[in-house]
């Protein structure tokens, strides 16, 4: 049990997959201008993340390994993803169009988030286990989720700051995302024995 | 490369493809997309003119073609910046002005009638979408103004051009909710 | 009683009231012309039932309130209506239709006055009827119809009458001296409105900087038991009074019923639904006139101050009379004034001229010079520093940081949020803050936009509704000609008559 609480800690916070390993950087600037959007896509990335981490620890343990085929994991594990997403967006296009229009070319974006084939990849190079799997994956979302809603709640407030001219959108988009990686490194040690 | 093993694995991802291919089909076939929860929260961003400016019957087309991609958000002159600016902010778009292509924004205005010219023929009641025109045929017409959206769509049917448009005031504007205390 | 205060925030501004308050009230004789404001500060107007050339004489009604919001006008001078016309004024937008009515010199009383019905013996509706006639008005500042106000209480339920004689904002002191004179007439009216409001208790509420008028309504208090001692429907146990800290705005309505009650006053609600009503002092002594004398609103007590009156003053004024005659009884100008304003100096208006007629809402006149004013005119506006000084004053609990920076975005949904509509419009954020941000006209602005823009959104839906009605019925009249063109087409048809021939 320890063991679980002490992966999620370290997948969400310690070494978080935006802010200290940068993976997912993508949605993390393009979708965070919105609150409405970020959360959207938050959720829809943490459950991409848990179904592929899952799906492809299944795969990996009963298909690939048994028939000696570890060598097209990456294959295999991105072909899983793209249907995980693909239904993700079938989904969220019958409950929220709007939605749907806000995350416009991002939702379909979430197979090439290096984060989610990330995560599958560290899943089989630590061999976890299934139930392992699942909260790595799990945890890596909620992290990404974190990280993003934040940041889009900063950027939020900045549209409507006195910023100077040179600095306005981008640019200061990412001075902050920089001091924000800066902020979560005083996780770093947490858990560790 | 042993053929078999190459056979097993060109098999393998061959298999899943298809697999996760007839499970999407199948889901994207049972799952219906919903559209209308979009299209009613921009319809509720637009002015309810019922002018047709867009090139589309009345907001809620425009909205349905805004919720499909057709149509642009800046078409609604009626509506204004301030329009524009709203649905910009609803959809994350970049907000700009109204295409002059579909009409010059104007103050807000409501029709008159002139008693004196009106020869109450009735044409211009039906031309009315929100039925802010009372009167009947042969007896006197006049335009509740707090009614009126000005829509200019009754000026075309009048045939002796006794219909105007005047600056909205305060009075004209003022929204009489029949349950205010 | 002394109280603690309970309202968040808020500051203890420099009073400013000792110039004026040291000698008693100055009653102005009648002017030679008076100028009636159709809309004597609650923002609705009056309409009038004299024509020009009609003769009045004090105590006559001119114009007659028609709506729940506005209070009938009566004429304090005997006389000649000389015109009905549109004049600066001190009311919103600093022009009014008014009535100018000359003195004839007669001092003629309305035979009507005369009349002091048995007050007593009046049942509370009776009573709220009167009150509409007299044309009483709320005399603290804003106007509003005290015969409305009370009318909604006792739909409600009211338990705690609150009489507001805190009398917070710098420079004004009329009900300060109001107190101090007519003490007994405020004890009067507040048994008087006590009973209209149906209220089991009443609270009198007085600001600790003001010992003198503590005293003179602590004394009333106990000469009205003695009197009523014996008498079952006078005798009033639960009339008290309570001291309250002298912390700006603590006349604040709902600022006051949260430290004399302890109730806050929900966002969006009024205190009628909280069953508190809250009605000035010098309102008050205006029943007891009435009750009295019969006598309708004619004239109230307007504080004459600021470094640009050589004496300032109290005194009282007939309504209408021209503010140029009040500046001559306080000893005329000193210097060159600034501004005149109608009110204190942090919720004041300012005047077009001192032409302007004293109305029901005007408790003061400060006639302000650089030094009393000059701080904030000509500012510069620097940008937010972030002090936080503007939340740590807010005697709401709003944020008016985060509040300016909402309204400057025009976000509508953020202003809506963070309580904008709750603002009271005090004024100490602007006062406190150090970048001299026009917080208060911005906050003014930005509900003036969330009123239009809810007004746009309202007029919209009902034109959807009506749309939607209409093509519904379109199509449902399509449909019943359809029907009943194929029922034609069908019987037609079996009677065999059918000229296009065939079987179809």
């Amino acid at each position: 049990m320890t063991e679980l609480l002490l992966l999620a800690l370290g997948a969400s916070l310690v070494n978080n997959f935006v802010l200290s390993n940068f993976l997912g950087l993508c949605p993390f600037i393009g979708v965070s201008r919105r609150f409405e959007a970020a959360a959207g896509m938050a959720l829809a990335t943490l459950f991409v993340l848990t179904i592929a981490s899952g799906l492809s620890f299944a795969l990996w343990q009963w298909v690939l390994v048994p028939l000696h085929l570890e060598y097209l994991r990456t294959l295999v594990f991105i072909l899983l993803i793209a249907g995980v997403v693909q239904f993700t967006e079938i989904m969220v296009r019958a409950t929220s169009p709007l939605l749907h229009q806000l995350l416009g070319i991002f939702l379909p974006l979430i197979t090439t988030n290096c984060a989610v084939l990330g995560v599958a990849l560290l899943n089989v190079d630590r061999q976890h286990g299934l139930l392992e799997s699942l909260v790595f994956g799990a945890s890596a979302g909620a992290g990404f989720g974190l990280a993003l809603l934040l940041f889009t709640a900063l950027r939020e407030r900045l549209d409507t700051a006195d910023v100077p001219e040179a600095f306005r959108g981008a640019p200061v988009a990412l001075v902050t995302a920089g001091l924000m990686a800066l902020a979560f490194m005083g996780f770093a040690g947490l858990g560790a024995r | 490369m042993n053929p078999a093993a190459l056979i097993v694995a060109l098999l393998v991802a061959v298999a899943l493809a298809v697999a996760l291919g007839v499970a999407l089909g199948w889901a994207a076939s049972r799952i219906e997309p919903d559209s209308d929860s979009l299209v009613e929260r921009i319809d509720a961003l637009l002015p309810q003119t019922q002018c047709g400016q867009c090139l589309y019957p009345g907001c809620r087309p425009y909205a349905a073609a805004i919720a499909s991609g057709e149509a642009d958000i800046d078409r609604c002159p009626p509506g204004g910046d301030a329009t524009v600016r709203a649905l910009a902010a609803l959809l994350d778009r970049a907000p700009r002005p109204v295409d002059p292509a579909f009409g010059a924004p104007k103050p807000a205005q409501v029709a008159w009638i002139d008693e004196e010219k009106c020869i109450g023929c009735a044409r211009c009641l039906p031309a009315c979408p929100v039925d802010a025109i009372i009167g009947a045929s042969r007896h006197m017409h006049t335009v509740i103004a707090a009614q009126c959206t000005g829509c200019e769509l009754c000026l075309p049917p009048c045939p002796v051009d006794c219909i105007e448009l005047r600056p909205a005031t305060a009075t004209s504007l003022r929204y009489r909710q029949s349950r205010a205390a | 009683m002394a109280v603690r205060s309970t309202f968040p925030a808020g500051l203890a501004l420099d009073a400013h009231k000792q110039q004026a308050c040291g000698a008693p009230i100055i009653e102005l004789p009648q002017p030679p012309r008076v100028a009636l404001a159709l809309d004597q500060g609650s923002g609705y107007s009056a309409e009038p039932v004299v024509a020009v050339g009609a003769t009045v004489a004090i105590g006559t009604l001119v114009a007659r309130a028609n709506h729940p919001y506005a209070s009938a006008l009566h004429s304090p001078l005997a006389g000649t209506v000389a015109a009905i016309e549109t004049r600066d004024a001190a009311t919103e937008g600093g022009r009014s239709v008014c009535i100018v009515i000359e003195s004839d010199g007669s001092g003629r009383i309305d035979h009507r006055v005369r009349q002091a019905e048995g007050a007593a013996s009046l049942s509370p509706d009776e009573l709220i009827q009167w009150l509409r006639d007299a044309g009483i008005a709320g005399l603290g500042g804003a106007g509003f119809p005290t015969a409305t106000k009370l009318a909604a209480g006792r739909a409600r339920g009211t338990q705690t009458l609150v009489l507001n004689g805190a009398e917070c904002e710098p420079w004004i002191c009329s009900d300060d001296a109001l107190m101090r004179s007519a003490a007994d007439e405020v004890v009067l009216g507040a048994i008087l409105l006590r009973r209209a409001a149906g209220a089991e208790r009443c609270v009198i509420a007085i600001e600790d900087d003001k010992p003198a008028a503590i005293a003179a309504v602590t004394h009333a208090i106990e000469r009205q038991r003695n009197a009523a001692q014996g008498d079952h429907d006078q005798r009033d146990d639960e009339l008290t009074l309570a001291v309250v800290p002298a912390v700006y705005p603590q006349g604040a309505e709902r600022q006051l019923i949260t430290t004399v009650a302890g109730i806050e006053i929900r966002s969006g609600s009024l205190p009628a639904d909280a069953g508190v009503i809250c009605q000035n002092v010098a309102t008050a002594a205006a029943v007891a006139r009435w009750a009295t004398r019969g006598e309708p609103i004619l004239s109230r007590v307007v504080t004459v101050t600021g470094s640009g009156v050589e004496h300032p003053c109290n005194v009282r004024a007939p309504i209408g009379t021209p503010l140029s005659a009040l500046i001559a009884a306080a000893g005329g100008y000193r210097g060159t004034p600034l501004r005149l304003i109608a009110g204190g100096s942090m919720t004041g208006r300012a005047l077009p001229s001192d032409e302007v007629g004293v109305t029901k809402a005007m408790n003061c006149v400060l006639v302000a010079t650089r030094e009393d004013i000059g701080s904030r005119l000509g500012a510069v506006e620097m940008p937010c520093i972030r002090c936080g000084d503007c939340a740590n004053v807010c005697p709401v609990g709003l944020l008016p940081q985060q509040l300016h920076r909402a309204a400057v975005a025009d976000a509508h949904d953020s202003l809506r949020e963070l309580g904008v509509r709750d603002c009271i419009d005090c004024g100490l954020c602007d006062y406190v803050c150090p970048s001299q941000i026009p917080l208060a006209d911005r906050f003014r602005d930005a509900r003036r936009r969330l009123n239009e823009a809810d007004a746009m959104a309202a007029r919209a839906a009902d034109a959807r509704q009506r749309h939607e009605t209409r093509t519904h019925r379109l199509l449902e009249a399509a449909a019943a000609e359809q029907q009943a063109f194929e029922s034609v087409r069908n019987r037609v048809r079996q009677s065999g008559d059918d000229p296009a021939g065939g079987t179809g």
